[in-house]
């Protein structure tokens, strides 16, 4: 656990503590950056972020607002296996109760049901997400772009082996305008369930689509304070990079 | 079939030599007409072949290697133009070899690519073989980190003398354990220096984490000791020497003991048959390759290019090369050499560049370089997709300043090609 909180220069209007899952085994592509930026946008928005890791065997934290996983490798998915499932009834509760939650890639793989990989062996997945993984042996790669009815345009990058299926309790993010998605077969990409945005996409996700981020800030700030009331973001270059970005060869 | 290849191989170099068409070329010709000729041209050597392989710093390794046996008075063939493919080499083999197909050398140095090694092992197997790292590059490419230890496993596994690994890399100094043939030697850091090198593991351990402890390593060959501004100190056979160094950043500086691990292997090792004054003075006198830590003259004042490739790299970058009374550049392109992925750039601080901002950014992704530094609310000048139009900005605003350029691959190529117009800058043919 480690706290990194900073005050903002005017008066807070409270505190959202952000948790990152497992950063230490599932943080190989680039996803601290999706930590960095809901921590800033919050200061932007007049809160004090305090930023929370949880790592294998530690004491996990009270009354966290927003919870962040990542992506890893399969090795890193094996060691934090075990303590997952230790975690899955408090995980599975937060999720009912409406915790805002971004999973990416192979988090989003495991709060599934489960992980069937190419070798044989099936990885339980936690189940709070109905979907289920199969590894397969083309890797998807490359930009994507997804067309999402509730945050627009969604922009990034996916890089994945595992093939996921939705099942009826969960919605797809979006559909895959370019690139592959969740697989290569049914157009679709990421997944939502109550306050749960589930994606494959690196980039990392949420600098280049703020509509996310602030979605998962929106959300905290209503559970805990009641209202929430935006403050001045400068997304000067969160739009021009968007514009190159969707631009760029797969 | 054989007596025709070689100089019909000759014949497409120059030709394409002509076109000003790519160096890889004639080899590809050749490996077409004749699929043995490498083979036949390499096993040859006296010395056999060295192959140099990892994540980074390859070029600049691979260039100390070379230069180390040459002050030991062995004839080198080695890949100079960092065309480190199978088909780079056979290129680079139909310059140097006889109308016959002969090489006259006594050993190939070759920097190799860490996928296309494997395919390069698998005909030619090594004598030698060094593996520096695996680090976060272009994963888009290899798919996924365990992967390219795989594919380092896959040279050592293949190599008949000796394998110079990476003490301080788990990924590669794990390699060690699954070797039965050749003899295996490392090369390591002092544990002060360790910090300084944080694995692609360890990037996001931020305050509060515990420090990863060190476990018990094995012995080293050469251990870099000390750093300082133009010397360092590595140690072997018991003591440690001082040696002036033209190479610049911790990270070259720790390939230079990997290249003298090497260079020690083949000599003979020990100081039985190496002449260790004579290797130091080579070390010493070791340039950069380019784009690596290189300094061009701009306007009379240094303009220094630095390679950023991934996450460690960068970082190590800007460790290596304070901002302070620089004018700073930051240059992202996403071509298929660069990697398309821009997510490692989140993996990396810029916090070091806060106090004196960073007066231009550029690249085909020069908006994610410039949102990442606003998210580490590091001040921007100016932003602008064009390398040439950045550059010529940055050089007119820049005036009377130092200047230091951070860059990928590709757009290294890019601005070396202005500025090659406005100052000299070394042709790599």
């Amino acid at each position: 656990m480690t706290p990194e909180s900073t005050a903002g220069t005017t008066a807070s209007k409270g505190t959202i503590r952000v948790l990152q899952l497992y950063p230490r085994e599932m943080n190989i592509y680039g996803d601290w950056g999706n930590a960095l930026v809901l921590q800033q946008r919050l200061k932007w928005h007049g809160y004090t972020p305090e930023l929370l890791e949880y790592n294998v065997g530690d004491e996990f934290p009270e009354g966290v607002d927003i919870i962040l996983g990542g992506g890893g490798q399969d090795s890193g998915q094996l060691v934090i296996q075990d303590d997952l499932q230790s975690r899955a009834g408090l995980l599975k509760g937060m999720a009912e109760d409406g915790t805002p939650m971004l999973l990416i890639c192979g988090l989003y793989q495991l709060f599934g049901r489960f992980f069937k990989t190419r070798s044989g062996p099936v990885i339980p997945g936690i189940g709070v997400l109905d979907i289920e993984t199969h590894g397969t042996d083309e890797r998807l790669i490359g930009n994507v772009k997804v067309t999402t009815p509730e945050f627009g345009e969604v922009l990034g990058y996916e890089n994945h082996s595992g093939q996921t299926t939705l099942g009826p309790g969960v919605a797809p993010l979006g559909t895959v305008a370019k690139g592959t998605g969740n697989n290569s077969s049914d157009g679709q990409e990421g997944a939502r369930y109550r306050n749960i945005v589930a994606s494959y996409l690196h980039g990392s996700l949420l600098p280049k689509n703020p509509a996310i981020a602030d979605f998962l800030i929106r959300t905290a700030v209503e559970r805990k304070y009641g209202t929430f009331t935006p403050g001045e973001a400068d997304d000067r270059y969160a739009v021009l990079a968007r514009e190159h970005a969707a631009r760029r060869p797969r | 079939m054989f007596s025709l290849s070689v100089p019909l191989g000759k014949f497409v170099r120059r030709v394409s030599r002509l076109r000003g068409g790519g160096s890889a070329f004639p080899g590809l010709v050749v490996e077409k007409i004749d699929p043995g000729f490498m083979q036949r041209a390499l096993s040859t050597l006296p010395h056999g072949v060295a192959v140099v392989s990892g994540t980074n710093g390859k070029t600049t390794t691979t260039k100390m290697v070379v230069e180390l046996l040459e002050s030991q008075g062995l004839k080198v063939f080695t890949n100079r133009t960092g065309s480190n493919f199978t088909r780079g080499v056979a290129a680079a083999l139909i310059g140097d070899v006889d109308w016959r197909g002969r090489l006259d050398a006594d050993i190939a140095v070759l920097e190799l690519d860490e996928a296309h090694a494997v395919h390069f092992v698998n005909r030619v197997p090594p004598r030698y073989s060094l593996l520096l790292n695996v680090l976060r590059d272009q994963l888009d490419r290899f798919g996924e980190i365990d992967k390219t230890a795989q594919l380092l496993q896959h040279i050592a596994s293949k190599t008949t003398g000796a394998v110079v690994l990476n003490r301080e890399d788990p990924r590669v100094a794990r390699i060690a354990g699954t070797l039965q043939g050749p003899e295996v030697l490392y090369f390591g850091l002092d544990d002060s220096l360790l910090g300084t090198f944080p694995s692609d593991d360890e990037l996001r351990a931020g305050p509060g984490s515990p420090v990863p402890s060190v476990p018990q390593r094995p012995e080293a060959d050469v251990v870099l000791r000390r750093v300082g501004a133009d010397d360092a100190d590595f140690e072997y056979d018991g003591v440690t020497v001082t040696t002036g160094m033209k190479l610049r950043g911790v990270y070259n500086i720790f390939n230079a003991a990997a290249a003298l691990a090497l260079a020690r292997s083949i000599c003979g090792g020990g100081a039985a048959t190496a002449d260790h004054g004579t290797l130091l003075k080579a070390l010493s006198e070791v340039a950069p390759a380019f784009g690596r830590g290189e300094s061009l003259t701009v306007d009379g004042l240094p303009l220094d290019l630095v390679l950023v490739k991934n996450p460690s790299g960068f970082r190590l970058g800007l460790k290596s090369f304070p901002s302070g009374g620089y004018a700073t550049m930051i240059a992202i392109n996403d071509n298929y050499a660069d990697g398309r992925d821009m997510s490692w750039l989140w993996d990396v601080d810029f916090d070091s560049l806060r106090a004196d901002g960073v007066d231009q950014v550029s690249g085909s992704r020069a908006y994610d370089m410039a949102l990442r530094l606003q998210y580490d609310e590091v001040q921007i000048g100016s932003v602008d997709t064009d390398i040439p139009a950045a550059l010529a900005d940055f050089i007119r605003t820049g005036k009377g300043k130092p200047k230091r350029v951070f860059c990928t691959y590709t757009a290294m190529l890019a601005i070396r090609r202005e500025l090659s117009k406005i100052t000299t800058v070394e042709v790599v043919s």
